[in-house]
């Protein structure tokens, strides 16, 4: 059972993905190699301030969108 | 002679009076050489979900020195007024400025503006104290609304995104020009330095592009071609030019010549 295993399921980009449960959102993003300062994250529709990702948890269910700036006109 | 006058948008000074887009270069070291050699000093970017897969080659930011350029952020790819606003609350939140480059796209074959949507947009992200800088079509009622609406900047296309085509209808260019108080910064169409020059014949603030660099076989040489066309556009505009006429009038002396 993922639960036992600590283990919570998320849509992360639109791609439902177990990880491991208890991690912050700074614990999230550094675990995908992921630098903090550039990276938004829209967690469940809401936008996080960045300020907070070392303190907010992802939760099971939790709907996040991580965007960052690419090339365009 | 004839001075210009600093280009500001909503209080902010710009050195140049060319805006580049970074996107659809083949390498990110291109785009940087050909930004560099466009002299711009501000440039649009996207947003746009971390691709999860490849998160260490990705984001224009591990190339592109905000410090060295003005980013502008812009909604495109957005269809609805609330896609854009989403887009734009996203942008802003990456902590660089309030500027935003607004484009709510109508058709998917022309990518002309969906103009009600963008006045609706706009409305609501004023509000929420962006400087909206918003992409529309060449019409003079539209451009109207978007100032009245509170916008930084109204950008009329030349003609449809990446289509190369140059200015499709000066008349109406100028004539937003004429009517507005906000900057007016012609975004889109342009295909080659002539263009460019052409645009800014108008009396346009300034001109904003991507393709016509980036597309360009080399795209270093092309930014820099860019760059000396809007220079000349410019200041052909400030000068004045001669009044055309369709007969010939000599430029040499008719008088002292032999018997």
């Amino acid at each position: 059972m993922s639960h036992d295993l600590g283990t919570i399921q998320v849509l992360l980009n639109g791609k439902d993905r177990e990880i491991p449960g208890g991690q912050s959102v700074q614990d999230l993003l550094v675990s995908l190699d992921l630098r903090p300062e550039l990276v938004v994250v829209e967690r469940n529709r809401q936008i996080l301030d960045r300020n907070r990702f070392p303190e907010v948890t992802v939760e099971d269910g939790d709907t996040l969108e991580l965007v960052h700036f690419v090339g365009g006109g | 002679m004839t001075q210009d006058t600093p280009f500001v948008i909503a209080g902010r000074e710009f050195g140049s009076r060319l805006i580049v887009g970074t996107g659809k270069y083949e390498t990110n070291q291109v785009m940087v050489d050909a930004i560099r050699a466009s002299g711009a000093d501000m440039v649009t970017v996207a947003v746009r979900r971390v691709d999860l897969d490849r998160t260490k080659e990705e984001g224009i930011l591990h190339h592109l020195d905000p410090k060295e350029f003005f980013l502008l952020p812009n909604t495109a790819g957005c269809y609805t007024a609330e896609d854009a606003i989403r887009y734009a609350r996203l942008a802003r939140a990456a902590g660089f400025s309030d500027f935003l480059k607004l484009e709510v796209i109508g058709d998917e074959r022309t990518l002309v503006p969906d103009v009600a949507a963008t006045l609706e947009a706009a409305r609501i992200l004023v509000d929420e104290g962006f400087k909206v800088m918003a992409y529309t079509n060449d019409d003079l009622v539209t451009a109207l609304r978007l100032e009245d609406a509170g916008c930084a900047a109204v950008m009329p296309l030349a003609s449809p995104i990446g289509s190369g085509l140059g200015v499709v209808n000066p008349f109406f260019i100028r004539e937003i020009k004429r009517r507005l108080e906000v900057p007016v910064i012609v975004d889109a169409g342009v295909g080659t330095a002539s263009d460019a020059c052409i645009t800014m014949e108008q009396g346009v603030d300034a001109v904003l592009m991507n393709t016509a660099i980036a597309a360009a076989d080399d795209p270093v040489a092309m930014a820099e071609a860019m760059k000396l066309g809007t220079r000349a556009g410019r200041l052909a505009f400030l000068a004045g030019r001669m009044e055309a006429r369709e007969i010939a009038v000599p430029s040499s002396p008719t008088e002292g010549m032999l018997a």
